[in-house]
């Protein structure tokens, strides 16, 4: 069992650079046919300062960490019982190209299901951009199974 | 941006039917996202996993529900945006993104809308199930 003693474990804050080419790359990747979001003309015209961050890239982003694992490795979990079980994003303001991105994780709750065969580890993020203003809160639940 | 004036609960959003999913699709979004488990791209690796082929990262088919939200309504009108993820997406796969609203209502002075979403493969079977909220002012 995870010990429930890291519930409320703030990790440390990280920055991470919105680059356009890796936004052109993703839009590639995802399919995306909506020049707002490879186009910097057509982008500007509908009003952004640059090419926008799509609304799942933040949780790329988040993936930019020095460490991606970090939250795992002091909780102790191994990689291959995990699984992505829900993912969720609460919108402030838009980020753009060319945007620093300023990343706050804690671990928000640490429960468990079905005798403690499934541990379910809530994080939350605050993502702010580099003049303070936040952008958005992404909570990731992680399921681990047990035996 | 579509006039929402007399939007209500059943509406639905336009779908978005994405090609079969490729393994070439599985390599450029494991490179565009940073997430370069292998389980996604390696085959020889999945097997060992125990797995009969790769299979889609979930988050790839977050990235394809925000495109279905952002065809719908300009991005900023985004407030809020979450998935359960029920079953593997597989290569091969058509799979369908779909919307209806659930609810209109106010908030901070705001009319928005929740939205029940999805995604399926041509069978229905969902891989995808969510919600989001979005401002129609």
């Amino acid at each position: 069992m995870i010990d429930r003693g890291f519930i409320g474990l703030t990790l440390p804050a990280f920055e991470v650079d919105v680059e356009k080419g890796r936004l052109r790359f993703f839009a590639k990747a995802t399919g995306q046919t909506d020049p707002v979001y490879v186009d910097e003309a057509a982008a500007r015209a509908a009003g952004h300062p640059g090419l926008p961050v799509p609304p799942s890239f933040l949780f790329c982003l988040e993936m930019d960490a020095p460490n991606p694992g970090e939250l795992r490795d002091r909780l102790g979990i191994d990689i291959a019982r995990v699984l992505h079980g829900e993912q969720r994003f609460v919108f402030h303001g838009l980020a753009h190209a060319g945007d620093r991105l300023h990343f706050e994780q804690r671990v928000a709750d640490i429960y468990d299901r079905k005798g403690g065969a499934l541990e379910f580890v809530v994080r939350e993020t605050r993502v702010s951009n580099q003049r303070g203003e936040p952008v958005a809160d992404l909570i990731a639940t992680t399921v681990v199974r047990n035996g | 941006m579509a006039d929402f004036g007399d939007l209500k609960p059943g509406d639905t959003l336009p779908p978005l039917t994405l090609p079969p999913l490729t393994r070439t699709t599985l390599a450029l979004y494991a490179g565009a996202s940073g997430d370069h488990n292998p389980i996604h791209v390696d085959i020889d690796f999945a097997k060992r996993a125990g797995y009969p082929d790769v299979f889609a990262h979930g988050m790839l088919s977050v990235a394809w529900l925000g495109r279905l939200l952002t065809d719908w309504v300009p991005q900023h009108h985004l407030r809020e945006f979450g998935v359960r993820f029920t079953a593997l997406t597989q290569v091969g796969e058509v799979i369908t993104c779909s919307g209806t609203v659930t609810e209109v209502f106010e908030h901070g002075g705001e009319r928005q809308a929740r939205l029940a979403i999805q995604t399926a493969n041509a069978a229905g079977q969902v891989k995808l199930v969510g919600d989001a909220v979005v401002g129609l002012g």
